[in-house]
Parts: structure tokens; C-alpha cells; sequence
């Protein structure tokens, strides 16, 4: 099987573009998460937030625009059917994204009495962007059809999803945030942890319900004994995840990374549950990725390429993430902020 | 109006409003780079001030490229899936390339360009400032690739109807590419030289006396200088290209209707499809003869020619890419006149900025955004003048489009539109706000850690 570029390499884009997908959906999660828990917070507060994810947004949104890439380079014939059948709800989320995008700058740069009207405009972004794409979520699980039941389980997982998305945000926060905004993302990660759960639940149900085959991928011996310890996981993960989230914010900020952490796990547990599911098909029981894959000849012009740059994508993303871990604090360009030497928390400010 | 030419005006407003954007982006990353190492060089807080005013524009334009360019990679599949599925091939790798070589270094590095300053040794915000530059060009040189590949397709074959790829080489340096590339970077930085120059003049005008701004305008105007004439010697150079690859284009460009020579310069007309010629037509005798071919009664091809048997044209709409064509080159004569008259004045006594009357700061002002007209109306010229193909040759418009609905279609143009006219009016008034601001002595400072924030303070107290 593997002495053959046209069977190996369709697979291989279809694990790239998985990839990517799962790296966006974790980071660009949290991060739509946190605006969509904006109007719960104060003013104060969303500057932190904001901060927060500031320097990582854009980065994190590009991982959509590989995964979308992937998907028209490798496999242009599902791009054209997925993208049309999604017409509307894709138009909704660009808006959203637009929209919550360029918020992040203009609120920082607008007069102030503007800047309740872009953190609405963040707000509503994150929001639409959330419920667009649960709602493709639902959809594609559904095999992309139009029915009422369709679009009742799109409305569902919509729901769930944004939920879902304001839980990574808030545990997010709690990485990164300390004392009061701390206290609060504890409070809001508590109340969505149920949007994962019945997100999760929600659409394991559906999917092999609505096909037979895959069905019968999972309930068959033996796959059903490889496959058992992705839902003990999860059942474990969010077990976890609810014994800490009762204790924290604990002494010396103990155990704050634990919720992104089991989150993460969680969204990448669930996205390889679909991909088994779904597996061999990139548009559900009609295209499989052998038979909407571009020409080898494209597809080698790319492989060589990403071998090359995705590490050092991953280690600048790293880099980056590394220059701003800790503790989030506020981003702006009009002060002159020393950053502390270690051992010392001075803050100096100099006026002109 | 039906789903094909709604589609067009969407992809159209589409496109357009992302060029706003990347045109400030890839040549102000430039300039930011010149500031911070003038900076690094002499240690004059004015440079550093400069950076921290203009990297908030950097911040604001690069937050619109990006979010209207995700958009426009979901339209390739939302209202043109015949486009991938036709030349994928061709097209998918040199995005892919896009995406991986230039997309992920930008994002990654802009973080650390905009708010690392405290947080890294100063040589690595330089070197993330240099990369970020170095990103956006990239990008552009991708995107052209493929751009230029659409008007002037080589190094492929046709299978059944697909494209597929023959010869990466020929792909990559198709016969436009050199002169489309060249063409738009120098575009990109007439654009910045522009708005530099005209949000410094407005600071000016409102009392800013500062060090910074009078660098920032000298070093604005003087850039415009340059760049103008290297402009139009590539435009020229441009132009002969598509003369002998996309002969129709430059048909319709000139408004000429019958093969032959002489031909004049046309200044103003108005081309009537219908009648097939020109009314109230006033021009240069020679003048486009001479242009074209450099010689006083050269040949300049006729859009009659490209007319198929039963009278469907199969050239261009005239009237846009006529009109587009002469308000790039109206405009272009405008940058020139200005430019070379303020560094004139700037050099008359070697008054430097001080021999700028006020009047002149005006226009300056009036001119800042001069350049998005410039850079739209090449583009209509370009992109108009390659139909009815969208890849020339091998793909048509029509045939690309979906079959979503028209009214769907509507919908989501008439939601684009409202969204990219706010967001326009939001950035020039944002733009207009910040130089009030930063003139009315709310200093834009922003300082790498260690020795460069010393000097700052010595030299603020």
C-alpha cells in the first residue's frame, strides 16, 4: 500500500489537515472563548482578557486558514462541495471573524467613547464565529444534509460548541489571569464544562445513528476494544476536571494549568473519535480523501515544503508563546513598561 | 442580477477592500525595519518615537489584511469551487507555499514586534521586526505568483479537462510575474510614502513640532521622490508585457478600436460598446503608437479583433478598464508633481521642513490615501482586462462560478459590504485620531528593555 504516492499521500494531507484543525479548534478555541465571556466581565477585566490572547490571535487563526488551504490544495473537489453546502453559515462566521479581528485593535486605538462599542463588536464576533461553526459541526456530522433535523442538531451543537469554546477560554484565563479575574474564570469554567460534556455527548450519539457504517465501526469486536479507552478518557478527564475546578485557585497558583490542559485533551480525544468515524470520507458517505485528492505531482510540491517549514512553524510558535508565558498583563503601546528583572516586580512608568 | 455577476461584485468588494490593507503592510514593515535601525544607529529618540506611532498602523492594517483575507480564502470555495477544481494543481501548491512560508512567520513574529519590546534583548524585537517584513513580501510574492500564472499561464499541461503541472519553473516565473511583482511592491511603498507624509503633514499642521514628525515627513516625501519615476519606468515596462501576452487588455486600455498604426494617445473619451468606437474623443496624435512601441506610427492592436462569429466579444468591457487605466495614470502624474515639489521646497535654502508653506501641507493631507487609488484602479485595470478568462486561455469566469442561489448571494454581498464601509470610514478616522492625539503631546513611545529606554529618558528630561 505504501509503495504508492497516490494511496499514502491523500492520507497523509487528510493527518495534516486533521492536524491543523484540531491545533485551531484548541487554540483559536480559547480564544473566541474568552470573547464570547466578555460582557461578563468588567472593564478592567476585558483589557486583561484581551491581553491575554493579544499576541497569540492572529497566529492562532492561521492554523484555519492552513486547514482550509490543505483542504482546497489537497482535496479541491470536497472544498468546492463542503464550502457551498456551507454557504450561509461560513459567511456568518467570516463576519464574526472580521468583526472580532479588527475589534481587538480599534478598541485599543479608538477614542474611548467608542470603545464600549468595539468590545461589542468583539463580543458579537466571538459569538457569531463560535455558533457558525458549531453549527457546521452539526451539519457535517449529519453527512451535510439540509433537513429540519439537519438544522435542529446544527442549532444543538452550536450551542454546545460556543459553550464548549467558552469553557477552554475560561480555563485559559485561569492559566493565565491571578486574583479576582482568576476567581471569576474558576466561576465561569464550572458553569460551561456541561457544554463539552453534552457537546461530546451530543454528537457521539449522532453520528453512528445516522450511519450505519459508522455504526459498525465502533460496535464491532475487536475495534470496540481498541477504541474503549477514548471515552474512558474523556470520562476520566472530566472527572478531573470537575474534582479541581471545586479547589482552585489554590496556594502559589498550584495546579492552574490542569483545566487547559484536560481541556485540550478533551477536544483532541473527541476530534479523534470523528476522524474514525469519518475516516475514509472528507464529504461524509459520498467523497472519500482517495477520491477528491489533487495529482500526486501537486501534492509531492506541498509535502516537501511542509516537512520543511512546519517545524519551524511549531518552534515559532513556541518561541512566542514562551516570550509571553506567565501572567497576562496589560499590552500597551503608549507606556514604557520595563519588564522586572527576575527577583525584583518593579513597574516603571515614564512620562515624557 | 444573476448568481455570475453577483458573485463577481462580491469576490470584487472582496478583494478590494483586502488590498487596502497588504498595499500599507508590505511596504511599512519595510519602513518600520528603517526606522528601529536608524534608531539602533544614533540612538535619537525621534526614530523610536516614529516606530511607536507607526506600528500602531502596521497593528490596525494587519488586523484588517488578515481577517479579509481569511474571507477570501473561503470564497474560493463558497462562490468559485470551478477555479480549484480546474487549475487546483497550479493554484493549491502556490498557496499552500503562502500560507506555510508567510503566513505563520508574520503572525508569529508580529506578537513579539507589537507588545515584546519589554519582554526580548533588543537585536531579536530588530530581528522580529525584519521578519515580519520579510513575511508580508513573501506573501506578495506568492500570491503574484499565482496571480500573474492566471493572466500569462505557463508550465502546465490539460488532462481531462484539469490542469496539471508541467514545470514549476515556468510556473513560478511566468512572463508577467517579474514586472506585476515589481510593479505592485513600488506600489505599495508610493502608498506608504503617501500616508506617512500626509498624517506627518496633518500633525504638523496641528503644531506637532516634534523631531520625529519632521523626519517622518522629510523621509516621506523623499521616498515618494524616488519611487515615482521607478514607477512608471516599470509601469512602462509592464505595459509591453501584456502588449504581447494579453494583446485585448491593451486594447481596451488604450480604447483603440481597429488594428494599426499611428495611433493617438487618447486623454478622454467615451467608448460605446454598442456603436464600436469612441465619442467626444480628445488625445495625442502619435502619442499611443509611440508609447507602445516606442516608434511614431507603430501598430497598436484593435478590439475588433477579438470578436467571435456570431458578434460575442470576447475582449474586455472596455469603458472600466479604460477609465481605471487613466485614473492610475492621472493620479500617478499627481504623486509626481507633488513629491518632487516638496523636496524642491525642502531643499531651497535647505530649509528642510520648515520650507513647506502651510498650503502645501494641506494638499499633502488631502493626498494621504492617494495611493489606495492608485493601487485599486491598476488592479481593475489588470484584473477587468483579463476577461471574459479567469485563467487566460484555459478557464473562463463563467464557468468557475457556483450554483449558490442568487438571492443567498445578495445576502451575503449586501452583509460584506455594510461590514467593509464601516470598518473603511473606523480605519482612516482611527488613523486621523491617533495623529490628533499623538499631536496634541500624548507621546508614542515605545521602548525595547534595557539601554534604549536609558537614552529615552535622558533625552525626555
Amino acid at each position: 500500500m505504501f509503495a504508492d504516492p497516490a494511496v499514502w499521500l491523500p492520507f497523509v494531507f487528510a493527518a495534516l489537515m486533521g492536524l491543523s484543525i484540531v491545533i485551531y479548534v484548541v487554540l483559536d478555541g480559547f480564544d473566541l472563548g474568552v470573547g464570547v465571556l466578555f460582557p461578563f466581565a468588567d472593564d478592567h477585566e476585558k483589557d486583561l482578557m484581551v491581553a491575554s490572547i493579544g499576541p497569540f490571535w492572529d497566529a492562532n487563526e492561521t492554523w484555519l486558514v492552513l486547514a482550509i488551504g490543505l483542504l482546497l490544495v489537497a482535496f479541491p473537489v470536497a472544498h468546492g462541495t463542503i464550502l457551498t453546502a456551507l454557504y450561509l453559515p461560513v459567511a456568518i462566521m467570516l463576519v464574526g471573524l472580521i468583526l472580532r479581528g479588527v475589534a481587538f485593535e480599534f478598541r485599543a486605538k479608538a477614542p474611548s467613547r467608542q470603545k464600549a462599542r468595539w468590545n461589542w463588536a468583539f463580543f458579537a464576533g466571538s459569538l457569531m464565529a463560535s455558533l457558525a461553526q458549531g453549527f457546521m459541526l452539526g451539519l457535517y456530522v449529519l453527512g451535510l444534509g439540509h433537513s429540519w433535523a439537519a438544522l435542529g442538531f446544527g442549532l444543538l451543537t452550536a450551542v454546545f460548541l460556543t459553550v464548549g469554546y467558552s469553557f477552554i477560554g475560561a480555563a485559559w484565563l485561569i492559566l493565565k489571569a491571578k486574583d479576582d479575574l482568576q476567581v471569576k474564570a474558576v466561576a465561569w469554567a464550572r458553569g460551561g464544562i456541561w457544554g463539552l460534556i453534552l457537546g461530546l455527548a451530543a454528537v457521539s450519539a449522532a453520528s453512528p445513528l445516522v450511519s450505519a457504517r459508522i455504526w459498525e465501526k465502533w460496535f464491532t469486536l475487536p475495534a470496540m476494544a481498541w477504541l474503549a479507552p477514548l471515552p474512558i478518557l474523556s470520562v476520566l478527564l472530566v472527572g478531573l476536571l470537575w474534582v479541581v475546578l471545586r479547589r482552585l485557585p489554590m496556594e502559589r497558583d498550584r495546579l492552574s494549568w490542569v483545566p487547559f490542559v484536560a481541556a485540550t485533551a478533551l477536544f483532541v480525544l473527541a476530534f479523534l473519535g470523528l476522524a474514525y468515524s469519518f475516516y475514509p470520507y472528507v464529504v461524509p458517505e459520498q467523497l472519500t480523501i482517495y477520491q477528491a485528492a489533487s495529482a500526486p505531482e501537486s501534492l509531492w510540491i506541498i509535502l516537501i515544503g511542509t516537512i520543511i517549514v512546519l517545524p519551524m512553524i511549531l518552534g515559532y510558535t513556541a518561541l512566542s508563546y514562551v516570550v509571553f508565558r506567565g501572567k497576562a498583563s496589560l499590552l500597551t503601546y503608549d507606556l514604557i513598561v520595563q519588564s522586572p528583572a527576575p527577583g525584583e516586580a518593579v513597574e516603571t512608568k515614564l512620562p515624557r | 442580477m444573476d448568481t455570475l455577476l453577483l458573485s463577481r461584485i462580491q469576490f470584487g468588494a472582496n478583494i478590494s477592500f483586502h488590498i487596502l490593507f497588504p498595499t500599507i503592510t508590505i511596504a511599512l514593515g519595510w519602513v518600520l525595519l528603517f526606522f528601529k535601525l536608524r534608531f539602533n544607529a544614533t540612538r535619537d529618540p525621534k526614530w523610536m518615537e516614529a516606530y511607536g506611532f507607526w506600528v500602531k498602523v502596521f497593528a490596525l492594517s494587519f488586523a484588517l489584511g488578515v481577517v479579509s483575507g481569511i474571507t477570501m480564502s473561503f470564497q474560493f470555495g463558497t462562490n468559485w469551487p470551478g477555479f480549484m477544481e480546474t487549475v487546483g494543481n497550479v493554484a493549491g501548491p502556490l498557496l499552500a507555499y503562502e500560507v506555510l512560508t508567510a503566513f505563520f512567520l508574520e503572525a508569529a513574529f508580529l506578537g513579539i514586534m507589537l507588545f515584546g519590546a519589554t519582554r526580548v534583548p533588543g537585536w531579536l524585537h530588530t530581528l522580529s521586526t525584519f521578519l515580519v517584513a520579510f513575511g508580508t513580501t513573501l506573501s506578495a510574492f506568492w500570491i503574484l505568483v499565482l496571480n500573474s500564472w492566471m493572466h500569462t499561464p505557463q508550465g502546465y499541461e490539460l488532462r481531462d479537462g484539469v490542469v496539471h503541472a508541467t514545470d514549476w519553473m515556468q510556473i513560478i516565473f511566468n512572463p508577467s510575474m517579474p514586472y506585476r511583482l515589481a510593479h505592485m511592491l513600488v506600489a505599495s511603498g508610493l502608498t506608504v510614502a503617501f500616508l506617512i507624509a500626509g498624517l506627518s503633514a496633518y500633525r504638523r499642521l496641528r503644531g506637532d513640532r516634534s523631531a520625529s514628525v519632521a523626519a517622518t515627513l522629510r523621509f516621506a516625501l523623499g521616498l515618494a521622490a524616488v519611487l515615482i519615476p521607478v514607477q512608471i519606468f516599470l509601469g512602462d515596462l509592464h505595459g509591453l508585457n501584456t502588449l504581447k501576452y494579453q494583446p485585448a487588455k491593451v486594447a481596451a486600455m488604450e480604447g483603440n478600436w481597429e488594428t494599426g498604426g499611428p495611433r493617438p494617445l487618447i486623454l478622454f473619451a467615451w467608448p460605446d460598446e454598442d456603436k464600436r468606437e469612441n465619442l467626444a474623443e480628445i488625445g495625442i496624435p502619435h502619442g499611443a503608437s509611440l508609447i507602445l512601441t516606442h516608434s511614431m506610427d507603430g501598430s497598436v492592436p484593435g478590439l475588433n479583433d477579438y470578436v467571435a462569429a456570431d458578434g460575442t466579444a470576447l475582449h474586455p468591457p472596455v469603458a472600466p478598464v479604460f477609465y481605471a487605466f487613466r485614473i492610475m495614470i492621472g493620479v500617478g502624474v499627481l504623486m509626481l508633481l507633488l513629491s518632487w515639489t516638496g523636496v524642491a521646497l525642502m531643499r531651497r535654502r535647505r530649509a528642510g521642513v520648515d520650507g513647506l508653506p502651510n498650503f502645501f501641507l494641506r494638499v499633502t493631507v488631502a493626498m494621504t490615501f492617494v495611493g489606495w487609488v492608485a493601487t485599486l484602479a491598476g488592479w481593475y485595470t489588470t484584473e477587468i482586462g483579463r476577461q471574459p478568462w479567469l485563467v487566460t486561455g484555459v478557464l473562463t469566469t463563467k464557468e468557475a462560478v457556483a450554483t449558490v442561489p442568487a438571492p443567498m448571494v445578495l445576502g451575503t454581498l449586501l452583509a460584506y459590504l455594510a461590514v467593509y464601509l464601516a470598518l473603511v470610514l473606523a480605519y482612516v478616522g482611527v488613523l486621523f485620531y491617533l495623529a490628533c492625539k499623538s499631536a496634541d503631546g500624548k507621546p508614542v513611545i515605545l521602548m525595547p528593555a534595557s539601554s534604549a529606554a536609558q537614552v529615552a529618558v535622558t533625552a525626555a528630561e
